[in-house]
């Protein structure tokens, strides 16, 4: 790979097949669903893997998009924070996100949706504790943490402990 | 009655769904991005830019140096009656431009912008401009420790950024020592933090012709077009700025930076738009930072614990330009009842990045100091921290005599102590495995800014629904909410019917979010201009506008069942809709009295002594901040207070490194910000039932900044229950527990 | 790796993608006892893998206390041993003068900044630390680093991957030109292992000082015990002269254990503003001997 190729990259966004030429292979997920893309809602906080604002699900995983480079998902399924709502039904996790609060300023809230959505599939709601710990990779400035902690635990279905 | 209710926030589906936009979200056709190049050493010159490197990298478009920059205007204050000579003080946040000459002033500083057609062209870009410079005689931060800070601290000079006098005294102090059955003097300390909102600023400028349109990550969106206007040398009214949402404030957003400058330099002389979004590395050389801070205290008390005496000096770190005070003795100046005081604020001046306000800006850092202290003194007197606080409760304004507009510290103080078990608390060593677990509390005050003079304008549709709009800003506080309550809460109508148009320079102007000002003062415009519309309609019912009231889509005369319509009376008189305006003016509400938002913060928390670890078991927050809007918000903003006051306690510094004059961390894995696994669910927040009518018509005066006072001393008041360590440096991390 | 390239810390002209190598990302269980992770293994997956979880509860919980779970979901266990000091001014992203950014340029953190470098290991060149979680429970293990190169792979044992800076302090491990991590090689089940990580914050942050533990008990005495430090030097630091005085100790027995800790110690050496964590590190290793001894066998 030289940096000063172009490469072809088709992945799928959302449901929606994408196949993007000249492609810089320099550019990140992030970048890719930011500026070439469009696709906002994922933000760039900190571009080193160190705040999870763009949190985004990679085949089914969450991961950090600033850290990947966008040609290495080539073939890959990415669901963004845009593609998490069923049309205009809200994903559970986005409900409770209002329901409970959790969130003030929203800049972080697409990361910590996607987080959540994921970390209910991985099944690590078991305790409050668990959850904290596994929210962890989201920071909130804000600070709505036990806010979002009542959202996915409500989310997961369960009774507060 | 929508007012006092906890209605879900109307920004809820946006936010949720990643449709909320920020500025860096924005774009444009034919778009430059901007990256900074900023200097490497803390002072000098630079003496060469070498751009050629950097140029040929494909897709760089241009590389500005300050040989490329117009001259900056000067900033005047646009208030009637403003002395065109003093220092440029806020809304600009430092006086110093750079590029504007080979001077560096500070690390950080941004020296040249490469311009790319991506983004990764131009970091690529960046990376490859060479300076050279002549490095000049730098003063750096001295030592962190009182003989030094008091070796190097000077009287602040006249600068925009001095808003009180340096000094305060009142009584005779050496009266009060000499009467004191104790005292306690200490030094507290406190590093220099930075705001780390996650979203860093940024800007997009656009230029058509001559006139200029930003999507700027700002506070204060008219604030930014003035500066703008002065700096570019064109009238405001050429100046359009747009924040829909700004992603974190917390102060570092709320004056106006270099960059938001720079970005329109650049679009004006590329002639196409240019988005400057800075990298988290930029966020902290560029947007400020509170100060670090050295406090000495003196408290003397009598056997009952009465204060007799208050001694303060407070010096903070600022730069070598501009002389920022943070103002700790403002708390002193307001809590307890003191016969003497003697206050002082000097700075030290050092080649080092601007400081700003930082949420809780001057009583923050004060109830850090005081709070600590009047702990020691209450061990010292062995009376319960709780009943010496009581014992010199301040009934009326310390420094001046005056009268509260309102306060309500006693209930908070018993409300919060019995919602916490204050009274109850185990007095002998508690123990939970290899945890010490120590109780403490703190007093918590905010100042009552009130920022002159929002306005508003509430637009009644014959539909029956409502525009509301307003010039300020949305920055997670609940404001998007609040206001359509206000207004559907005037006008009968249910939320839904209430849309709300904020962030643009095009609406009223409404001030800055900041100073926790928003609802007391943009709230009470709203609520001005809702009761305008009313009255207008009521005209057009031909009844008397103070004797209606509206509900359901009606109006009425009050107590009266029945009444016409909104769409009937607006039909009969063939009127689309009416406009209603309002403004506030502080000046007018509350004259002569004292002003001030209080509370009590009770924290547990748990200190493994062999591992040195400090965390939060739970704490109680109870607050007299009159009345408060939407509960629900509200509770929000104070655990997140609290919260950024367990930061400020247990973990964030931003290190000056000694020799090179940069922070030595510019990235948030060196800068360490609390994370969820570091916040028990057990936070409780009360507000004690109050409204303070002379503060603001809407009875409100302000939560933002309240919730985050107090709490580091509380931590380390209950470090010291715990451990018998008292810490009087934070943040109180591992080293000093051990 | 994508940090670097940021930080101008790589300056690389060719990235290759090995994340699809086959048969790099499976764990599997060794015939006569062990197991073998493929290098490519994501962090998540060796962490709550059931036989690391059961058998090597040190390794998980070292993962586990890794990173943030998006990041783990990203990072192989061979990538994370790869990984670079976290010493900020090596971080920055300004080129200060660093000798493993920069041979020869000095060391900024020897009179600067060094409340968390190091304190064994170290010299003037540098006095970094390495901050791999899973890397100091793979030391513990006695764990075994397998490397592929056109001209043969080797074994590095795991305490020996990471390189002090006393030879080439730009190196941070023994890695050759084209050599390839493709395996991490466990010995016998640990099922008495533990982890300890000491941090201002609760979670996603590199340690302090950081402690494994794995030991093998009769009854209430230690049999043998391996015991590694994490964030004390630039390699995981093996406690070599504690785990031989360990043997025979009794797990009850505060100031026995204390006092064989004690003797690695000896060679410790605090810099200008880190004396705190020698004691930090043996309290820590303490605790990570009592909570390994608390692991159900």
């Amino acid at each position: 790979m030289n940096f000063h190729d172009r490469h072809l990259l088709r992945l799928r966004v959302n449901g929606e097949d994408h196949s993007l030429s000249d492609l810089d292979p320099r550019v990140t997920l992030l970048d890719l669903l930011r500026e070439r893309l469009q696709l906002t809602g994922t933000k760039k906080g900190c571009n080193f893997g160190e705040c999870g604002a763009c949190t985004v699900h990679l085949d089914g995983q969450r991961v950090n998009a600033c850290m990947i480079l966008a040609v290495s998902a080539e073939g890959r399924e990415v669901t963004t924070i845009e593609g998490l709502a069923n049309g205009n039904a809200l994903h559970p996790v986005q409900q409770a996100f209002i329901d409970h609060d959790g969130f003030q300023c929203g800049f972080c809230t697409p990361g910590q949706v996607m987080s959540a959505a994921a970390l209910i599939e991985e099944g690590h709601t078991s305790s409050d504790a668990e959850i904290r710990e596994w929210m962890s990779g989201n920071l909130c400035r804000c600070s709505a943490y036990p806010q979002i902690v009542e959202a996915v635990r409500a989310a997961a279905g369960r009774a507060s402990q | 009655m929508m007012i006092s209710q906890p209605v879900s926030r109307t920004d809820g589906r946006v936010k949720v769904t990643g449709c909320a936009r920020y500025a860096a979200d924005y774009s444009a056709a034919d778009l430059l991005h901007a990256v900074l190049v900023t200097a490497t050493i803390p002072v000098g010159r630079v003496t060469s830019i070498a751009v050629d490197d950097a140029l040929a990298e494909k897709g760089v478009v241009r590389v500005l140096t300050h040989e490329d920059m117009p001259k900056f205007g000067r900033f005047t204050s646009p208030r009637p009656g403003a002395d065109t000579e003093a220092p440029e003080g806020p809304p600009v946040a430092q006086s110093f431009m750079p590029m504007q000459g080979d001077e560096i002033r500070h690390e950080g500083q941004p020296v040249a912008i490469v311009l790319g057609g991506t983004l990764e062209a131009a970091e690529a870009g960046a990376h490859r401009v060479r300076l050279h410079y002549e490095r000049g005689d730098a003063e750096l931060p001295v030592a962190a420790d009182w003989t030094a800070i008091d070796k190097a601290a000077v009287e602040p000079k006249e600068s925009g950024f001095l808003f009180v006098e340096p000094t305060f005294s009142k009584g005779e102090i050496d009266d009060g020592l000499a009467n004191a059955a104790a005292t306690v003097e200490a030094v507290y300390l406190q590093p220099s933090r930075h705001h780390n909102a996650m979203e860093p600023s940024a800007t997009l400028a656009e230029w058509n012709d001559s006139e200029l349109t930003l999507h700027d990550a700002t506070k204060h969106v008219y604030g930014v077009r003035q500066v703008l206007a002065a700096r570019m040398n064109i009238p405001v009214e050429k100046v359009r700025v747009i924040s829909r949402h700004t992603g974190g404030g917390f102060g570092g957003k709320g004056w106006i930076w270099p960059h938001q400058v720079l970005a329109a330099a650049a679009a004006r002389i590329t002639g196409r738009p240019v988005r400057l979004a800075l990298s988290r590395a930029n966020a902290y050389s560029c947007l400020g930072y509170q100060p670090r801070m050295a406090q000495k205290i003196v408290l003397a008390a009598d056997r009952s614990g009465k204060l007799t005496a208050m001694q303060q000096d407070v010096v903070n770190l600022t730069t070598v330009t501009d002389d920022f005070v943070e103002f700790a003795t403002e708390a002193s100046k307001g809590l307890y009842a003191t016969p003497a005081m003697r206050l002082r604020q000097r700075v030290e001046r050092a080649h080092v990045a601007m400081p700003t306000p930082m949420r809780a800006p001057v009583e923050g850092p004060g109830t850090w100091a005081l709070e600590s202290a009047m702990d020691e003194l209450a061990h010292r007197l062995v009376i319960d921290p709780l009943d010496l606080r009581l014992v010199s409760h301040a009934d009326t304004d310390p420094a001046t005599g005056r009268p509260w507009s309102s306060k309500k510290l006693r209930e908070a103080y018993e409300e919060g102590a019995r919602l916490f078990g204050w009274r109850e608390r185990p007095r002998e060593p508690q123990r939970d495995g290899d945890w010490l677990i120590g109780y403490g509390m703190a007093t918590c005050s905010m100042g009552c800014f009130r920022n002159p003079t929002p306005a508003a304008e509430v637009r009644l549709h014959r539909d029956g629904t409502v525009l509301v709009r307003t010039g300020t800003q949305d920055i997670g506080t609940g404001t998007l909410t609040i206001f359509p309550q206000i207004a559907a809460d005037v006008l009968g109508l249910p939320m839904e019917k209430v849309e709300l148009e904020m962030g643009d320079t095009q609406l009223p102007e409404a001030g800055p979010t900041y100073g926790s000002s928003s609802t007391k003062g943009v709230g009470a415009a709203v609520l001005a201009a809702a009761e305008d519309a009313r009255s207008q309609l009521a005209r057009l019912a031909n009844l008397l506008p103070y004797k209606v009231e509206m509900q359901d889509g009606h109006i009425r005369r009050k107590g009266v069942a029945g009444g016409q319509t909104i769409a009937d009376v607006m039909h009969h008189t063939d009127v689309g809709e009416v406009i209603g305006s309002g403004s506030f003016d502080p000046a007018q509400h509350g004259k002569g009295l004292a002003m001030r938002t209080f509370g009590a913060i009770f924290m547990e928390v748990g200190v493994d002594p062999g591992l040195g670890l400090l965390r939060l078991r739970r704490a109680v927050g109870s607050y007299s901040a009159g009345r408060i809007i939407n509960p629900r918000t509200a509770r929000s903003q104070m655990t997140g207070g609290i919260i950024w006051g367990w930061g400020m306690a247990a973990m964030e510094q931003s290190k000056h490194e000694p020799m090179l004059g940069r922070f030595l961390s510019k990235n948030l894995s060196g800068v360490a910000i609390p994370v969820n696994a570091d916040i028990p669910g057990d936070i409780i927040i009360h507000f004690v039932d109050e409204v303070d009518e002379h503060a603001s018509p809407i009875g409100g005066k302000g939560i933002g900044e309240l919730g985050a006072t107090g709490v580091a001393a509380a931590v380390a008041n209950a470090v010291f229950d715990a451990t018998g360590k008292r810490i009087r440096e934070l943040p109180i991390t591992p080293e000093k527990l051990l | 790796m994508l940090n670097w390239l940021r930080l101008g810390i790589a300056e690389p002209t060719r990235i290759i993608d090995i994340s699809r190598l086959d048969g790099l990302d499976q764990i599997e269980a060794l015939a006569g006892g062990g197991l073998k992770i493929g290098a490519l293994t994501h962090l998540n997956d060796v962490a709550q893998h059931a036989l690391v979880m059961r058998d090597y509860p040190v390794l998980s919980q070292a993962i586990l206390n890794a990173a943030s779970p998006q990041l783990r979901n990203l990072a192989t266990i061979g990538g994370n041993l790869l990984q670079k000091t976290r010493c900020a001014y090596f971080r920055a992203e300004e080129e200060l003068p660093c000798n493993k950014r920069e041979p020869g340029s000095g060391c900024s953190a020897l009179h600067g900044i060094n409340d968390n470098h190091a304190i064994f290991g170290w010299t003037e060149d540098c006095v970094a630390t390495q901050p791999s979680d899973p890397a100091v429970a793979l030391a513990a293990l006695d764990a075994v680093i397998v490397t592929a190169h056109s001209s043969g792979g080797r074994r590095i044992p795991a305490a020996e991957f990471h390189l002090l800076p006393d030879t080439r302090p730009e190196a941070h491990n023994v890695l050759q030109h084209g050599e390839l991590v493709t395996a991490i090689e466990l010995p016998a089940p640990a099922p008495r292992s533990a982890y300890l990580k000491v941090r201002e914050r609760e979670s996603y942050e590199y340690a302090i000082v950081a402690a494994a533990a794995v030991l093998e008990m009769n009854g209430r005495t230690i049999r043998r015990a391996g015991l590694a430090l994490g964030s004390v030097a630039l390699r995981p630091w093996r406690l070599i002269a504690a785990e031989e005085q360990l043997a025979g100790a009794d797990i009850g027995d505060r100031d026995a254990l204390s006092a064989a800790i004690e003797q690695s110690f000896v060679e410790a050496r605090p810099l200008s503003q880190n004396a705190y964590k020698i004691e930090l590190a043996k309290n820590a290793a303490l605790r990570a001997i009592e909570k390994a001894a608390r692991m159900p066998s």
